[in-house]
């Protein structure tokens, strides 16, 4: 399991490689590459600005990775996670996760996700033509995010 | 003494991402109120039901004790990805 938060642009293609051959016994890989959009609702994003809580991140990332690995039949899981400011089109975050079958991994990876959205410890901001906002969850990424806790209970 | 961190929007209300304070009281409750009493608006800010707080790096109840912990965190809510 790899759990790694950069301040610097990262390859998510070599590291989505790399993690794909590590398990030969893996029959499916699915990955999810977020990245920094040019525009919101709210008009054109010019970049954003992630902030972390250094060593508590991780580690909270971590149990949570680790919890996700053993609920479901999975082989290995990677995140990768920018922090610090992104430009339009810089990937944000990968996930990825390795098993044996694919829907173990579809799942995996979508529960991962809707985690980091609404309960991994980042904060950001984006900069818009009339300055920075802060971006908290939508009601959809809370929701989405409720809806797997009722599932794991 | 006991670091006091912050983040995100708080980090704005506060000015700084961190300061030092020796805690009067026994509960995260007395130190925002020994906060506030020299930053009103920030110790606001700091009692938002929406701020999550961990100490010495492990999330607790916003009415928990400090009981000796070396560093407090204000966290507004999360949002990655």
């Amino acid at each position: 399991m790899l759990v790694e938060v950069k301040t610097t642009p990262f390859d998510a293609n070599g590291a989505l490689s790399r993690f794909t051959l590590s398990r030969p016994h893996a029959g499916a890989c699915v990955s999810f590459l977020g990245t920094c959009r040019a525009d919101s609702a709210n008009g054109a994003v010019l970049g954003l600005e992630l902030q972390h809580y250094p060593g508590f991140t991780e580690q909270e990332i971590g149990r949570e990775a680790k919890a996700i690995l053993s609920r479901f039949d999975l082989l290995d899981l990677l995140i990768i996670h920018r922090v610090g400011r992104v430009a339009p089109g810089d990937a944000i975050v990968l996930a990825a996760a390795l098993s044996a079958h694919r829907a173990a991994a579809f799942t995996a990876v979508e529960v991962l996700m809707d985690y980091l959205k609404t309960d991994a410890p980042f904060w950001k901001q984006e900069l818009r033509e009339d300055g920075w906002h802060w971006i908290e969850p939508t009601k959809e990424d809370v929701a989405r995010s409720a809806r797997h806790k009722g599932d794991l209970s | 003494m006991v670091r006091v961190l912050f983040f995100g929007r708080l980090r704005e209300a506060a000015g700084r991402s961190e300061l030092e304070i020796t805690p009067t009281g026994a509960t995260i409750a007395d130190l925002i109120c020994q906060i506030e009493r020299q930053e009103p608006a920030l110790g606001e800010a700091l009692r938002s039901p929406s701020v999550k707080v961990a100490l010495d790096q492990q999330f607790v109840r916003p009415d928990g004790q400090i009981s000796g912990a070396k560093e407090v965190a204000f966290m507004p809510p999360l949002s990655g990805g």
